[in-house]
């Protein structure tokens, strides 16, 4: 277990002043409801909210002022689908024409028969994806009111048959990357895998069994670094 | 909860029992991401009261029925673990654990920002591993810190402290004895940065007076567990 630092009685965080956390040489953490100054000529971005003449945090995460813009980005967050995503998915449910995919966001999402891998007959659907099933999908829509639409349609996406899942937090996928891509071609060619990182932060990992094995242990090395506050991508 | 009238919990020099004094708390200590799987997690100490809260989510609302269109909905389980007192308790759901869970839920409902994620659920997990008076108090600031651990947005957190009357003398923060042989209880829920009520419950009973004092006593009480909250969460980062 990776736990962080404990908070003692005598060991009380610094005060505040009235225009809010002031540090200019580096990003600051801030948690819910924290004052990050005055609202005026001040833009509200990720993670804030003007209450009255205040900006307050309400998230945990890092607090970034770029020109008139504060936001907050999270230490820990789940995945918000975005149009274009490339993303790991696992059959949930279905009906007659619809696939249901838990692609690790709040709200899941539907594979129509239509965007499916192959043609299929009405009722057929669990002929060819059934239930428990993992897909390589991409998000072609996502509505105001969160409800998402993935597809199957594309080069590459195509239902996982082989290899190995793995989970990283979606905000570390960067750190797994590397600058261009280079931390993950190391890793590539080190292990000789085959790896897709889904932008919902699942891996799949496909190889010979000894490689998979070495990939994970760097994945969750990368996770429980992570853990320390003061790692992000 | 009459009081016993011939227990003395309170001696003439204004100690309590434990050697506090009316308006201190028991030693705090707060610990985020114990429980790797969860999103966000959270155990926290006090005095000998301890709880571990895990929260998932948000996620897709199953059944569907409990799905609302236009928010997230909370779903808090507090339970105390079976060992957590002297007394075994039976295992499962009983009406006051019912009970804490509705009002930790209402708690929580007025600081979340709920909107953002309609027809989802957030599950909210309070396990009581040792007991001793002020369990939901616990729970709840615990459940808090576990929140803003899992990245959900909140506009503040709530920092839940209890006082009561012991001897007709008002105190803060009732241990054990206090709590059986007291003659008060007065759990509140407070909004450190905006100083707002978010739960509030009484026990017993209080003249204006002491009611006023145990009121400022918990408001006290809480900017201090508040700051606890907020070095736990920034990992001594700042």
């Amino acid at each position: 277990m990776n736990s962080r630092p404990v908070g003692q009685l005598d060991n009380m965080s610094n005060e505040s002043s009235a225009d809010g956390p002031q540090d200019t040489r580096r990003t600051l953490v801030v948690v819910p409801g924290e004052d990050l100054g005055s609202s005026e000529g001040i833009e509200a971005g990720h993670g804030v909210l003007v209450v009255g003449d205040r900006v307050i945090s309400t998230k945990q995460g890092r607090m970034s002022r770029k020109g008139n813009t504060i936001s907050v980005s999270p230490l820990h967050t789940r995945y918000m689908p975005r149009p274009g995503d490339l993303v790991i998915g696992h059959i949930e449910g279905c009906t007659n024409n619809i696939w249901f995919v838990d692609i690790g966001a709040p709200f899941n999402s539907i594979l129509p028969m239509s965007l499916g891998p192959a043609k299929v007959e009405f009722g057929g659907t669990r002929k060819i994806l059934d239930i428990g099933d993992s897909i390589l999908c991409r998000v072609q829509e996502v509505e105001e009111t969160h409800q998402s639409v993935v597809t199957m349609k594309g080069m590459g996406l195509r239902k996982i048959r082989s290899g190995a899942l793995d989970e990283l937090d979606p905000h570390l996928l960067g750190k797994l990357i590397g600058k261009g891509g280079a931390f993950l071609r190391d890793m590539k060619m080190q292990t000789d895998c085959r790896i897709v990182v889904a932008d919902n932060g699942r891996l799949w990992i496909d190889g010979e069994l000894e490689n998979i094995l070495e990939v994970r242990k760097k994945i969750n090395g990368i996770s429980s670094e992570a853990r320390m506050i003061g790692v992000d991508a | 909860m009459g009081g016993y009238g011939d227990v003395q919990m309170i001696d003439e020099n204004g100690l309590r029992m434990d050697g506090r004094k009316p308006g201190d708390v028991r030693p705090i200590t707060i610990e985020t991401g114990v429980i790797p799987v969860a999103d966000g997690s959270c155990r926290m100490t006090w005095g000998t009261n301890e709880a571990i809260v895990a929260v998932y989510g948000p996620m897709e609302a199953h059944p569907r029925k409990i799905q609302r269109q236009d928010r997230a909905v909370i779903d808090v389980a507090y339970n105390m673990a079976p060992f957590s007192t002297t007394d075994r308790i039976r295992p499962g759901f009983n009406r006051r654990s019912r009970e804490i869970s509705k009002v930790t839920k209402d708690a929580l409902e007025s600081v979340v920002l709920l909107e953002l994620y309609p027809r989802s659920k957030i599950r909210v997990s309070i396990e009581i591993v040792s007991a001793e008076a002020g369990t939901r108090c616990v729970g709840l600031t615990a459940a808090s810190v576990a929140l803003a651990d899992a990245g959900i947005p909140m506009t503040d957190m709530v920092v839940s402290v209890a006082s009561g009357k012991i001897n007709d003398v008002v105190v803060c923060d009732l241990n054990k004895e206090e709590d059986n042989y007291g003659e008060a209880d007065l759990p509140m829920g407070v909004l450190p940065n905006t100083g707002e009520l978010v739960f509030l419950q009484m026990d017993g009973d209080l003249s204006p007076d002491e009611f006023k004092q145990a009121w400022d006593y918990n408001v006290d009480a809480a900017m201090e567990v508040h700051k606890l909250m907020v070095d736990a969460l920034k990992g001594g980062d700042n």
